[in-house]
């Protein structure tokens, strides 16, 4: 669906994004992930044939973004940071606009129109006007007008920012409905939120993809294993000591350290446990046999920070790891 | 026709803003208190000499409306974020620069129309050939087309609809004022500059009543040329 071969955009002399190589194929949902200022936005943008790259070739469904912008256009969906909307009309002039801007016929558009009202619930504003919308229906507004021509590829910059939580999983429930009918490309600075909806993970660090895959392969390759949290309830039988020695002991287990207490409460100590795999079976095994009260066992939320941060360079004293792959095959996606 | 699209679009735009509202009430205003006040005067006047006063003061209001009308036209847009809608969708930059330009021009010209009762007034109670009064509103068309597509120039290229306002109203007073700098140039110079001027020999054949084909071709060639910017305006930003 989309195929990036050494893309580069520059602002000036000043690099925005690149060089940067991916495929996407149809159907998937990939998400980019960075902080601000990472090349996101640049990246999207010049798929969506917003801005022309200033080297390398960008082909959506086989066509040149350069040489047939309008084809590719035709084929495409965005929703930037901002929703383009028209503050002065309402919802259901504008999706009616937007849909025949895109090439929808005239007696068809209104009908697209009321399609997409319907399927993202906007039906009972359609004939209110755009600027007296509250912030979660102007987003849903913004993604109506991506979809309302059917395009085969949806591009959606930062999607969920400035969202309530309802709203937020509202709109991880429609990115769902929509990876029926087309390829998603969305970016966030959020990993926890990027994890829930994409089927693979772009992590972009000035420019540059630094990773890429799942997220559980891309935190397996940064740390060179998984980590996850133990909170237990400690008794006479299980002191802090003898769980501590018998975490270490747990077969895969490469470190174990204290952590604060994930609860308050007599009693009760929380471990963060290093592995070369997931050992979350085999230790809350042994941990019932030892007589040890079993509070909570995950995998790590720092886990997801830490590679992120590391991945990112947010964390200046985080160094990549050798071992992870990252100078090597991390840039092309498996 | 994406142009006449973005056109209606941006007709209606205007016509639900107090802003659109406030310069054709201030237009039309300052329109009737000149004809009032001076081309009427005091003392009794030839009735051309009225009606060539009256297009004289109305040129000047309508190359201020259109300004004041096309500054917002794309860089409103730039500033709001919308202008990624158009750039996304498969239209052509030319597409979306005509379509701009023919609502503003609409806006304009009903504007403009609104103040035929003036000359109407001078056709009953005085005596003007009904042709003076046509030429007369074509040149003021003309005009109004011409400074909308200065200032729709003057809106690609800023990033503020003040800048633009200031970049449109810029080009259009040098344009104004190229006859004056005609007067103290030699021929040829001064010739080609006279003939460049926006309003003076250009404008005043039409205010009497008299219509040169030369002038009216000169007027559809700034306004083609100064849309024809704004289209490649638009292009080059795509590189940045």
């Amino acid at each position: 669906m989309i195929e990036v071969v050494d893309l580069c955009k520059y602002y000036g002399d000043r690099r925005a994004a690149g060089p940067l190589s991916f495929t996407i194929e149809r159907g998937e949902i990939v998400g980019l992930l960075g902080l601000n200022g990472a090349g996101k936005t640049t990246a999207l943008r010049i798929l969506a044939c917003d801005l022309l790259p200033s080297s390398g070739t960008v082909r959506v469904d086989g066509l040149d973004v350069v040489e047939d912008p309008h084809e590719v256009r035709r084929r495409i969906g965005y929703l930037p940071e901002t929703p383009p909307l028209y503050g002065e009309m309402t919802v259901h002039e504008y999706l009616v606009f937007a849909a025949r801007l895109r090439g929808v016929a005239g007696s068809q558009a209104s009908r697209a129109a009321d399609g997409v009202e319907e399927s993202l619930q906007l039906t009972a504003v359609r004939d209110d006007v755009i600027s007296s919308l509250s912030l979660g229906f102007r987003q849903r507004v913004g993604i109506a007008q991506a979809v309302v021509h059917k395009p085969a590829l949806l591009i959606l910059d930062e999607p969920i920012t400035g969202l309530d939580p309802a709203q937020i999983i509202e709109m991880r429930q429609l990115l769902r409905e929509l990876r029926s009918e087309h390829t998603i490309v969305l970016s966030s600075h959020i990993l926890t939120e990027i994890s829930e909806t994409c089927d693979r993970i772009l992590v972009l660090r000035e420019g540059e993809i630094v990773a890429a895959g799942k997220e559980a392969d891309i935190s397996r390759r940064m740390l060179g294993g998984v980590q996850i949290e133990v909170t237990v309830r400690v008794g006479p039988a299980a002191t802090v000591e003898s769980v501590r020695a018998l975490l270490a002991g747990t077969p895969g287990a490469t470190g174990v350290t204290a952590i604060a207490a994930r609860e308050t409460g007599p009693d009760i100590a929380s471990f963060c446990v290093d592995a070369d795999r997931d050992v979350r079976e085999t230790v809350s095994r042994a941990l019932v046999d030892a007589g040890a009260g079993i509070l909570e066992i995950v995998r790590s939320r720092r886990e997801l920070e830490s590679v992120f941060l590391r991945l990112t360079g947010a964390d200046p004293g985080a160094h990549l790891l050798p071992s992870a792959g990252i100078a090597s095959g991390a840039g092309v996606p498996s | 026709m994406k142009a006449l699209l973005i056109a209606g679009r941006e007709l209606r735009a205007y016509l639900r803003s107090p802003f659109g509202y406030i310069v054709a009430a201030a237009t039309l205003l300052i329109d009737g208190l000149l004809f009032e006040g001076f081309a009427l005067g005091a003392e009794a006047r030839l009735s051309a000499d009225v009606l060539f006063d009256f297009f004289y003061f109305a040129s000047g209001t309508t190359m201020v409306a259109s300004v004041l009308l096309s500054m917002r036209l794309i860089a409103e847009e730039r500033q709001t974020g919308t202008l990624v809608l158009m750039n996304t969708a498969p239209v052509r930059d030319a597409d979306i620069v005509l379509g701009k330009f023919l609502a503003a021009f609409g806006f304009v010209a009903l504007l403009t129309l609104l103040t035929i009762y003036m000359p109407l007034l001078i056709l009953v109670n005085g005596k003007v050939s009904l042709g003076h009064i046509v030429v007369g509103y074509v040149g003021l068309l003309l005009l109004a087309a011409a400074s909308i597509a200065i200032g729709l120039f003057g809106s690609t290229v800023a990033r503020t609809q003040v800048v633009a306002a200031i970049v449109g109203a810029g080009i259009l007073v040098i344009m104004l004022l190229l006859w004056l700098v005609a007067r103290v140039t030699d021929p040829p110079l001064s010739a080609f500059l006279a003939g460049l001027a926006l309003h003076n020999e250009r404008q005043n054949p039409f205010m009497r009543g008299l219509f040169r084909l030369d002038n009216a071709v000169y007027y559809v060639a700034v306004t083609y040329f100064f849309l024809l910017c704004a289209t490649k305006t638009l292009e080059a930003r795509r590189w940045r």
